[in-house]
């Protein structure tokens, strides 16, 4: 969708403003949501994809004016309710209406180093035939589709080379709406600053994208 | 770490925020379901906060810098050469890393999100996160790299690398000058977070202070 999360060219934001000597976190509350997301994907379940696409469901002033730790929190409250693990009314109150419904026990602290250094790759072990090669010259479909897309609004309608082939990736137009995995290759595509922004670019830099085969036709 | 009942608040008597109070009770009604077990929560801040960090992607460079064996490893197969050294999972399950030499300079960026290799940079500071950074870094890299204090001369090539996918990138900076005799431990010593976001050039002198 065309929302406020696709920032890429965006202007009137400032300066980029880092912070001396940041902190892991900078609230107690931000800590307990970046703890929950382990758990809280395994209860959904859900995927990255649907996580991303509920975030950027959260309306565009919305986005705008809260923090990321806040964007995390609106996708769980979300996602718990859209999945019927917990109700709005639960949420609102922090008590449970069910008690314990689960007869599985929960991720515990002895599995964290595990499942922390594991993690779940989105690659397909697939022997799915890519549609480009290397070298090839791609143009990015000109798509606005309403819902979640990993293909930046700055790179439609733009040439750009294959650089590399990754492999095969897990779709996340489709996965993140219930709609399958639909396997097919991503594949790093190299656009020329000036392609996307113009002469007032260098015409010695350039910006890799990590582009799926839904995304582009060949030039 | 082990503060269950979230009582983080009972030292000042402000009333919780909002958000705090969102966030209590979303894990408390997580929790009464058997859902949640807080300790895991507390394991994973634990992880986050102390055990995974920038110092384990200076690790990394470090040994990409001593071992010319392990640079071709690991630019070949990031992900595989990271694992080496034992640093794998959430975040950072296809690794690509992405070399600065004499002529070409490589800058990260997540414009859509804010995806970080955690394994090796662990949590991304707020400015990666932010909108001026996300917004600019892809049409303005330069003007961007002078305000983090580094002028690039006209002949070096950027190249910014948007990940809107699963691939997890970083940046293997150059090794400064005047570091032939360094050990690898000394060497790790001077690799900072900017530097492996490619908003940063390091040098020798960093050594003495190194910003994080």
């Amino acid at each position: 969708m065309n929302g406020a999360h696709d920032l890429g060219g965006m202007h009137g934001f400032g300066a980029v403003n880092p912070e001396k000597n940041e902190p892991v976190f900078h609230a107690e509350w931000e800590k307990r949501i970046l703890g929950l997301f382990v758990p809280v994907s395994a209860v959904g379940p859900f995927c990255v994809d649907e996580f991303r696409s509920a975030i950027e469901k959260m309306g565009a002033e919305n986005y705008l004016s809260t923090s990321y730790y806040e964007h995390w929190l609106h996708a769980f409250e979300t996602i718990v309710v859209e999945k019927g693990v917990a109700t709005k009314e639960e949420l609102k109150t922090g008590k449970s209406l069910t008690g314990r419904g689960e007869s599985t026990p929960p991720i515990s602290a002895k599995d964290v180093p595990h499942i922390a250094a594991q993690g779940s790759s989105a690659r397909i072990d697939k022997a799915i035939p890519p549609q480009f090669k290397v070298g090839n010259l791609v143009m990015v479909k000109n798509n606005h589709p309403q819902n979640h897309t990993r293909c930046p609004r700055y790179a439609r309608d733009k040439l750009g080379s294959i650089e590399k082939d990754y492999g095969v990736f897990v779709f996340p137009d489709t996965a993140a709406h219930g709609q399958g995995d639909n396997p097919q290759h991503c594949y790093s595509v190299r656009f020329g600053a000036q392609e996307l922004w113009g002469d007032s670019a260098s015409a010695k830099d350039s910006i890799y994208i990590d582009l799926w085969d839904d995304y582009l036709i060949l030039a | 770490m082990s503060d269950h009942d979230h009582n983080h608040h009972h030292a000042n008597s402000r009333p919780l925020t909002d958000i705090e109070l969102r966030v209590k009770a979303l894990e408390q009604v997580l929790t009464e379901k058997g859902l949640v077990d807080p300790s895991a929560v507390d394991a994973l801040i634990e992880t986050y906060e102390t055990k995974v960090g920038p110092h384990n992607g200076a690790q990394v460079v470090a040994r990409a810098w001593t071992d010319p064996e392990y640079k071709k490893r690991l630019l070949k197969n990031g992900t595989e050469a990271i694992a080496e050294l034992g640093y794998s999972g959430i975040q950072g399950e296809d690794m690509v890393v992405v070399e600065n030499t004499a002529a070409i300079h490589n800058i990260l960026v997540c414009t859509l999100c804010s995806c970080y290799p955690w394994p090796t940079l662990g949590l991304p500071p707020v400015w990666y996160k932010s909108a001026p950074y996300r917004s600019r870094v892809v049409s303005e890299p330069r003007a961007v790299l002078r305000e983090f204090g580094v002028d690039l001369n006209e002949d070096m090539e950027v190249r910014v690398w948007d990940s809107t996918a699963e691939l997890r990138y970083m940046v293997l900076p150059e090794r400064p000058q005047g570091t032939e005799l360094f050990s690898e431990n000394e060497l790790s010593a001077l690799v900072t977070r900017d530097s492996m976001i490619g908003v940063e050039l390091l040098t020798k002198a960093g050594i003495e202070g190194a910003s994080e």
